[in-house]
């Protein structure tokens, strides 16, 4: 991947394609005209305050916020009209802020729970390869497990599918640094496998580690997009804008 | 003669027998229920009519087209089940992004006009439904007489309930069901088609409550104010057992049957309220119900 081809605000032929993407909860207006690209094996990174839209961008690309109003394509095929449960089927897979584990299904339910997409997911034992952790537990209820391990069953269960798109939402959120590192190593071992990730993250220094990319959101609206090699440069902007 | 408690052994084995049929019943019917209201939330007030509706399309088969009862348990489910998916996909499904009420309300009129109907064409009065030959006639259990019917109905529910049991509790489907029944916007993401589990699993549940009707035709009179009579108390059994809780639908529904036949036996003047009175305190001091988790 070049640095040119970063630098290029729209990419010529990418994985997720969204242009002037607005959305509402309610009468709430939510996004203001959100446009960005995501290439096909490249790790972009959402940065932004709480609460600028992040998560609703996230949640507006899958279509679980259904208020939406623009242009979302993946792979080229509009996802603006399709069901929500058929986009999954296009290749997008959804890990939740919340981690959505099911407290009545074991770790094993809930990690065979979502339907295999495509081919080219990762084998169960391959998983456990890489979360050992959840292999001791396979018969506990999801929910007993610690949340690091509720955030790994979270990733894990969207490799079994195939899917070519993770959509992360603060995956690090409330972890202990440890646990942190661990959920970095994973992502860079799926990046290297080819896997191409769109990240909200208010951890600069984990996300550092894996982005080729940033989009800054403020307000609503995407104020921002530059390469890794320019996150130190730009630091003391990102530090007054985001307030961490 | 054998006395229990001061009562004659026999009468005591007769009406626990005759309160575990009803058991049988509420078991099969408010184990449906707990199934629709697990995933649909709504209240399904037509199952009573959908019980009703087994019994009388049995009936129907038998005296029009000559279908017996074996292929009738086969056929009534599924008749009654895809009425019922019919009815999720046209109405139901309609409802979901109002208040739960409007659910309620809807089932309400729903059972109203079944029932309606069928007391215009049948009248009030119940129709006879022999059981099968080779389940009429009765063994001698060497204290009590148990009509092999009676028996049979006993026995099969076990299968029923266990059989739906594990269907929810081990099988993929069942893992959909479940995980749709805590997050249903998420399972739908990770692209389970939602909107046809939800059509499914009113299907199911309205088939339970057919396959239910059916196997009571014989043991009472098919008569279209059967399920009527008999939905109060299984609502009383859902309650009491925990909304939405499917095993604990399936063991107060025999649990609460057993109470009534034994409160038959001692205070026969509070058999017909005695589920109330249950249902009552379980309210007041547990309002989760019994195997309900406390929201």
């Amino acid at each position: 991947m070049t640095t040119d081809r970063h630098a290029s605000p729209a990419l010529a032929n990418p994985l997720l394609k969204v242009r002037d993407l607005n959305a509402w909860y309610g009468e709430s207006h939510a996004l203001h005209g959100v446009s960005l690209d995501v290439g096909e094996g490249e790790t972009i990174t959402l940065l932004g305050r709480n609460g600028v839209g992040k998560t609703t961008t996230l949640r507006a690309i899958m279509g679980i916020l259904r208020k939406r109003t623009g242009q979302i394509e993946f792979a080229g095929r509009d996802l603006m009209q399709m069901p929500l449960h058929r986009t999954a089927h296009m290749g997008l897979g959804f890990v939740p802020e919340e981690r959505g584990i099911f407290s009545t299904l074991t770790v094993d339910e809930n990690l065979l729970l979502p339907p295999v997409v495509s081919k080219g997911g990762m084998e169960v034992e391959e998983i456990f390869e890489l979360f050992p952790n959840l292999k001791e537990r396979r018969n506990s209820p999801g929910t007993k497990l610690s949340g690091g391990e509720q955030q790994m069953l979270a990733i894990a269960r969207m490799l079994r599918t195939g899917v070519k798109l993770l959509l992360l939402d603060e995956p690090t959120e409330g972890l202990a640094p440890v646990i942190v590192e661990r959920i970095g190593e994973v992502l860079s071992t799926l990046k290297k496998r080819g896997m191409t990730i769109l990240l909200v993250e208010q951890n600069f220094r984990f996300a550092s580690r894996i982005a080729d990319r940033f989009y800054l959101m403020e307000h609503g609206r995407i104020t921002a997009d530059f390469p890794v090699a320019e996150l130190d440069q730009r630091m003391a902007v990102l530090h007054e804008v985001i307030g961490v | 003669m054998t006395m229990i408690f001061g009562i004659p052994i026999q009468a005591f084995l007769g009406q626990l027998l005759v309160g575990l049929i009803n058991g049988s019943f509420y078991a099969m019917l408010s184990l449906g229920l707990a199934i629709i209201f697990g995933l649909l939330r709504v209240i399904n007030f037509a199952h009573g009519a959908q019980y009703m509706l087994g019994a009388f399309v049995g009936f129907l088969l038998l005296s029009y087209l000559g279908i017996g009862y074996w292929p009738a348990l086969i056929l009534v489910p599924l008749i009654v089940g895809v009425s019922g998916m019919v009815i999720e996909r046209l109405a139901l499904s309609r409802l979901y992004d109002v208040d739960p009420l409007y659910g309620l309300l809807f089932t309400f009129g729903l059972a109203l006009v079944i029932e309606g109907a069928f007391r215009y064409y049948f009248g009030v009065s119940g129709q006879i439904y022999t059981p099968p030959p080779q389940l009429s006639g009765g063994t001698n259990l060497g204290f009590m007489f148990l009509p092999n019917y009676r028996g049979w109905v006993v026995i099969a529910s076990l299968f029923i309930c266990l059989g739906t049991w594990l269907l929810i509790e081990k099988t993929r489907l069942g893992a959909y069901l479940r995980a749709a029944t805590e997050n249903p916007i998420l399972v739908q993401a990770f692209g389970v088609n939602v909107p046809l589990l939800l059509t499914l699993t009113y299907g199911i549940g309205s088939a339970l409550a057919g396959l239910a009707g059916i196997m009571a035709a014989p043991v009472y009179q098919v008569s279209p104010l059967m399920g009527s009579n008999l939905i109060i108390v299984v609502f009383a059994v859902v309650v009491v057992g925990g909304m939405g809780s499917i095993l604990g639908a399936i063991i107060t529904g025999y649990m609460l049957g057993l109470a009534e036949g034994l409160t038959k036996v001692f205070y026969p003047e509070a058999s017909n309220i005695v589920i109330f009175v249950i249902m009552a305190i379980v309210l007041l001091v547990r309002p989760a119900g019994l195997f309900g988790r406390d929201a």
